[in-house]
């Protein structure tokens, strides 16, 4: 059972990262944008290797926090719960305000990582990890008993770089096929074609992440 | 908010070329003297209808006096900016400022044979939320609609330098003025970008008071319209280099970008030299240092006339000039358009290399002192004015009015608004279609056209076209 759910909630780091790098608010489209300005499938490589670093950070801005709360409360179960209601109330303010942020067109096309850290923040993307990764603490939790603070810390530090790194992997390789496809053979007639208005799927992901967090933490996995 | 993205927007002008042709147009109706309020006139252009060519439905505002000009659509292929990443608006208004009464209507034309209005600016909010009088030129950008203003604020518009100030694009709310640092910019007109490349290039005409009761000729023959271009940081909002044509190029108006992103040039319409009367066009381009540079690269001669011929205005000066007051570049960026309002010729230049231009093919028809009537046989009053080509570069419209108080000045026995269209050769070259001429109604004068899906001077692209 706690293998399972384990793999699971790893498999729900990778999917999560799959989903935002085919999103285009995630920013593929830029990586297109630069490799044919430039001229140079080099810059493709180079803008998507500048997105994931943003995304990575936005991840990591978000994760921290709840890795070193996880770490020093013992309320494990109240903290996943109040992590399941932040995401839940985020993936309703965005069911409800369904304006897009203007800042992120103030943002110069060159600024590729603040750029996709931006844009990962304002969309809540990191918020969308937040129960899956408590939930893979919360296992560890389970497997490793009382440990010291400080060891436990270590580890869960750990946790939250591997989880970012993992989700930021799946999604530059999702992002990277699409815009690799579009750049090479399909051409830009796709680009248009490829997209489709995501929001209220994104905003219902929100919602539905963080009830499962919620859930999970009720439950005990 | 739709879930796809339109498909009138296109992610590279090649890509818009391909596209499906235009069925509707969209043209001002212009009261000249205001007893009448204006309204937008839709042409029907699909080919295959009984009534092509001809204006199927009419929307006449409530108020008199707004002075239609330019207008623009709330939305366009600048929403596939891979920025944004949520291209989901429609094309579906269109933002019609009145520069003489500043107010801005926002025009639903999602049936065209039932366009509507969908809300009504009114101008006091213009004026307390931007400083900013008579709305002009709409582009759709980064941040919202963004529109060019020609006034300051006070009753004559000269209480500060006119903008550009920002519109939202789904609730068309005026956010406030763009400029941050506008330097040396003090009038305007005419704006436009390259999304990609992060740059804007506007350019001026003059103040209000130097044409709203039309043309002052001591302020022409003292130098005193516009000479200058401006170049933008578009998103930090900053003045990054002001370049002076020369005095004598007075008035630069239309600015017209290479459509392909990759390329850093451009060109802008110089009205008249007063050293000599030409009309000219400057290319302008940014050097390998990131310099921007400007050259003059056609020059249009003025033609001799019997002063008995010429308006009071010219009399003296026994020629007409050329009078270069729009030019639109097709979606290659290979064919440049330039109206010759005064001595009634429409030029059409070959910019495959935008610093040598060719003429490539010439038509005329009106004109002061020519007066060409159209292959038709009908008359053509003033003379070719502002012209949209067809996104597949196959068509090109355009109507004959300039501005209501300057029509009357250069052409005192002329009225009514026109709208032809000459179809464009396989190899350059275009001629006038014969059966294409749409008299508009009595009272009403025509200005800008607009065709349905987008046109060569609305739709900025984010993508190189390959």
């Amino acid at each position: 059972m706690e293998v399972s759910t384990e793999t699971a909630l790893w498999w729900a780091v990778i999917i999560s990262g799959i989903y935002h790098g085919i999103n285009p608010g995630m920013g593929w489209p830029l990586a297109v944008s630069a490799g044919l300005m430039n001229d140079k499938r080099t810059s493709l490589v180079a803008a998507l290797g500048l997105l994931a670093l943003g995304h990575f950070i936005a991840m990591m801005t978000i994760l921290l926090p709840f890795s070193l709360m996880s770490a020093l409360f013992i309320w494990e179960k109240e903290l996943r719960i109040a992590a399941g209601v932040i995401v839940v109330l985020m993936g309703i303010y965005l069911l409800i305000n369904r304006r897009h942020p203007r800042f992120l067109a103030r943002v110069h096309p060159a600024k590729l990582a603040l750029w996709s850290f931006l844009a990962a923040m304002a969309h809540g993307a990191g918020l969308m990890l937040v129960p899956i990764y408590l939930g893979i603490c919360g296992i560890d939790a389970n497997d490793t008993g009382h440990q010291a603070v400080q060891t436990l810390m270590a580890g869960r530090l750990a946790n939250a770089v591997i989880v970012a790194l993992v989700h930021t992997a799946a999604m530059t390789v999702a992002g990277g096929v699409i815009a690799t496809v579009i750049y090479f053979w399909l051409g830009l007639k796709f680009l248009s074609k490829t997209w489709f208005n995501l929001d209220i799927v994104w905003a219902l992901s929100l919602v539905f992440v963080g009830a499962l967090g919620i859930y999970g933490a009720y439950a005990g996995h | 908010m739709n879930v796809r993205p339109d498909p009138t927007f296109h992610a590279t002008a090649k890509l818009a070329m391909q596209a499906p042709v235009e069925n509707y147009g969209f043209t001002v109706m212009l009261s000249p003297d205001g007893s009448l309020p204006d309204g937008i006139a839709v042409v029907d252009l699909d080919q295959s209808s009984k009534t092509y060519g001809q204006i199927v439905h009419q929307l006449i505002m409530e108020k008199p006096g707004d002075e239609f000009h330019h207008f623009g659509w709330n939305a366009c292929s600048s929403s596939l900016s891979p920025l944004s990443g949520h291209a989901f608006l429609e094309r579906r208004y269109l933002i019609v400022p009145g520069i003489r009464s500043s107010r801005i209507y926002v025009i639903d034309v999602k049936d065209p044979l039932n366009i509507k209005v969908h809300k009504t600016i009114e101008p006091e909010e213009i004026f307390a939320k931007t400083g900013y009088s008579r709305p002009h030129t709409i582009h759709c950008g980064p941040e919202g609609i963004y529109v060019s203003t020609l006034g300051g604020g006070g009753e004559d518009g000269t209480d500060g330098p006119p903008g550009i100030f920002i519109m939202d694009c789904e609730t068309f709310e005026i956010i406030g003025q763009y400029e941050m640092d506008r330097g040396k910019q003090d009038k305007h007109y005419d704006f436009w970008w390259n999304l990609p490349q992060d740059y804007m290039v506007s350019s001026e005409w003059g103040l209000p008071p130097q044409f709203e009761n039309g043309i002052v000729a001591e302020d022409l023959l003292s130098n005193k319209y516009g000479h200058s271009i401006h170049f933008w940081d578009l998103r930090k909002r900053k003045n990054i280099q002001t370049l002076d044509l020369g005095e004598n190029h007075q008035m630069a108006l239309e600015i017209r970008p290479a459509h392909d992103p990759k390329k850093s040039y451009g060109f802008c319409g110089v009205v008249v030299d007063t050293s000599n009367l030409q009309g000219a066009i400057f290319t302008w381009w940014r050097d390998d240092d990131g310099v921007w540079q400007a050259k003059k690269t056609i020059t249009i001669d003025p033609q001799p006339a019997n002063p008995d011929d010429l308006p009071e205005l010219l009399k003296g000066f026994e020629a007409v000039p050329p009078l270069v007051t729009d030019i639109d570049l097709s979606l290659d960026d290979k064919y440049l358009y330039v109206a010759c309002w005064g001595i009634g010729e429409m030029h059409q230049y070959d910019v495959t290399d935008p610093m040598n231009p060719v003429l490539a093919g010439k038509v005329e028809i009106g004109g002061i002192v020519k007066d060409t009537k159209h292959p038709n046989g009908k008359d053509f009053a003033y003379g070719p004015q502002m012209v949209e080509i067809s996104r597949d570069g196959s068509r090109v419209y355009w109507t004959n009015s300039l501005y209501s108080t300057w029509d009357d000045q250069f052409y005192p026995d002329d009225e009514g608004g026109q709208m032809v269209m000459a179809r464009v050769g396989e190899n350059g070259g275009f001629e006038l279609d014969k059966d294409f001429y749409i008299d508009f109604p009595k009272g009403y004068r025509s200005h800008q056209i607009r065709l349905e899906g987008g046109d060569c001077s609305t739709d900025s692209f984010c993508y190189p076209s390959v």
